[in-house]
């Protein structure tokens, strides 16, 4: 096992304790519940969309440092950015935690998401970092065609 | 066989292998070199599928397997050896007794009582049962103590109440209920027993009979033996009454296009193939356990227990869910470093080859009950020492230190 500071990071410690995206997001329109069932993880995320630019996210739950961080970091990784780009840096993030991308240019575009890199190592905990990744991929799919008025949209 | 420490490790290959910290026992113990080498002797020597050839080799398989049976029988003093029928593990026992008795026994307004401190698999296979045959699903709470005061036991347990089902030691927290006493009060309402026993026989000795369970289940791989066997005690007139839990190969008389009849006890709830490896292994286990005696088993755990619970205590940053009584405690500890998630502090505890479990340990209610999402668990076994108490208390010091700074900001 490596050094245990390649996981559980300066910046992965501090989002995960200490997060400013831990909140309520009060003109949020559209919110989604990610759940881990094996290890009780659960997150919900609030996204308020405007136009195809994500404004604003923020989420709330509990679960381990690793889901937490992760979560804070994506959402401070995604914010501002346009859904199209949202989803592409989701899929760096995912093939980042897969060992399945190594382009450092590539990488960049995950800022401080890139702090989960070394979680590979820790097989048990993967899921644990992609929680509110996938979440938040399942919610930018299912609302695709629908800027509105889906079963997820908040009024 | 001179039964010192030193020497238990040693009939533990991985123990030897790995230069782990094995404290999660609770979900699975090692396997002893006397279990390995039986399996590999029956591949070797003795391999063929019992009950179906006229041939010498399947003959001398079924002998095995059944002697295994007999074994059983008296290792938990059960009258017949046909009233041990072999699962593949403590949830198809319980789910066998739901669906073949429970279906078929309760009808609307009755009443199932479980407790609070169930594993999932002795509380979803009820709630099904609950909603099928409309009756009611009620729970034994638990006191501040991690007990169940008597006063629960009958307020809960009515002339309504027709099942019981009812842990033996809490996967979580360690309480040993006083099953001889809820099924004498069960009995007294006309209700059946069903003791699991999963957490309680790996530690202590168990006798049906004293006891006078109606039913006792438990899996094999959480006492040495393989993954993949469980057993099911249930008296005879009450297995005879009941109808087969699952169809096939094995569990017939007569099978014709539109009727069969059913094969005798215990045959008629061993439909298709059985695991005969790890029934082999679950005899050399019960041989093992049987060798060094379950009051050496027991004065070893006692032991190392209470020298956990004293080291665990000094840990100001840990809250500990177990009952303050010693005596109504066994196996497992659970606990917590307030502010810190147990999977971040099982992570930690890896890295310096500590094995603890985290989660919600299959039973979310109990922790809904307790207010929290899920603790750390630390379950032991006879081959573990007080030193392996120290390894978990440095792990425990060093994740606490970890996240110490962030905490106190939080």
């Amino acid at each position: 096992m490596e050094d245990l500071t390649d996981i559980y990071n300066e910046i992965i410690m501090e989002h995960s304790m200490n997060s400013y995206n831990k909140r309520k997001l009060e003109n949020a329109n559209y919110q989604e519940v990610g759940h881990n069932p094996n290890c009780g993880d659960e997150i919900t995320l609030e996204l308020k969309l405007n136009g195809d630019v994500i404004e604003d996210m923020a989420f709330s739950g509990h679960g381990c440092a690793i889901s937490q961080a992760s979560t804070s970091i994506m959402i401070d990784t995604l914010k501002g950015k346009k859904v199209d780009e949202a989803k592409k840096i989701i899929q760096i993030f995912i093939e980042m935690i897969k060992r399945e991308i190594k382009d450092e240019e590539e990488l960049k575009k995950l800022e401080e998401a890139i702090a989960f890199r070394n979680i590979a190592n820790m097989p048990a905990r993967v899921k644990c970092a992609l929680l509110a990744w996938h979440t938040l991929e399942d919610m930018l799919e299912k609302n695709k065609d629908n800027g509105n008025g889906s079963i997820n949209y908040c009024h | 066989m001179n039964f010192n420490m030193e020497n238990i490790k040693k009939d533990f290959p991985l123990l030897e292998e790995r230069k782990i910290t094995y404290l999660d026992n609770g979900a699975t113990t090692q396997k002893p070199i006397q279990v390995i080498k039986a399996i590999e002797e029956f591949y070797k020597k003795y391999n063929a599928n019992p009950h179906r050839g006229a041939y010498s080799l399947s003959v001398e398989a079924t002998q095995l397997y059944e002697q295994i049976r007999e074994k059983i029988a008296k290792f938990i003093n059960a009258k017949h050896s046909e009233e041990i029928i072999f699962s593949k593990n403590a949830t198809e026992s319980l789910n066998l007794i739901a669906y073949s008795y429970g279906m078929n026994n309760l009808k609307k307004d009755d009443e199932i009582v479980i407790s609070i401190m169930e594993h999932h698999s002795n509380l979803v296979p009820w709630q099904k049962v609950a909603k099928i045959t409309e009756s009611k699903l009620k729970y034994m709470y638990i006191n501040d103590n991690y007990e169940i005061p008597d006063e629960e036991i009958e307020n809960k347990i009515t002339d309504k109440t027709k099942i019981v089902s009812i842990t033996h030691v809490s996967n979580v927290l360690g309480t040993i209920n006083n099953v001889k006493k809820i099924i004498k009060y069960a009995h007294k309402k006309g209700a059946k027993v069903i003791i699991d026993a999963s957490q309680s026989i790996p530690h202590v000795k168990i006798d049906v009979q004293d006891l006078d369970a109606d039913f006792l289940i438990f899996s094999g791989h959480k006492m040495l033996a393989p993954l993949g066997v469980g057993v099911l005690y249930g008296k005879k007139e009450i297995l005879n009454n009941m109808t087969p839990f699952l169809m096939g190969g094995d569990m017939i008389e007569y099978v014709h296009e539109q009727e069969t009849t059913y094969a005798p006890l215990p045959n008629k709830f061993e439909a298709g193939t059985q695991n005969v490896e790890a029934v082999i292994g679950l005899g050399a286990a019960i041989d093992y356990i049987e060798n060094i005696g379950y009051n050496k088993i027991q004065q070893i755990e006692k032991e190392v227990i209470k020298y956990a619970r004293q080291q665990l205590a000094k840990l100001d940053y840990l809250t500990l869910y177990m009952p303050s009584n010693e005596e109504n405690h066994c196996g497992v500890i659970s606990f917590n470093i307030n502010g810190v998630h147990p999977h971040d502090v099982a992570s930690i505890l890896d890295t310096l080859g500590i094995c603890i479990r985290s989660g919600n340990h299959c039973a979310q209610p109990l922790m809904r009950y307790l207010g929290i999402d899920s603790t750390c668990r630390a379950s032991f076994y006879f081959y573990n020492t007080k030193e392996d108490v120290d390894n978990l208390v440095k792990g425990l010091d060093k994740a606490y230190n970890m996240f110490k700074k962030y905490i106190t900001k939080g």
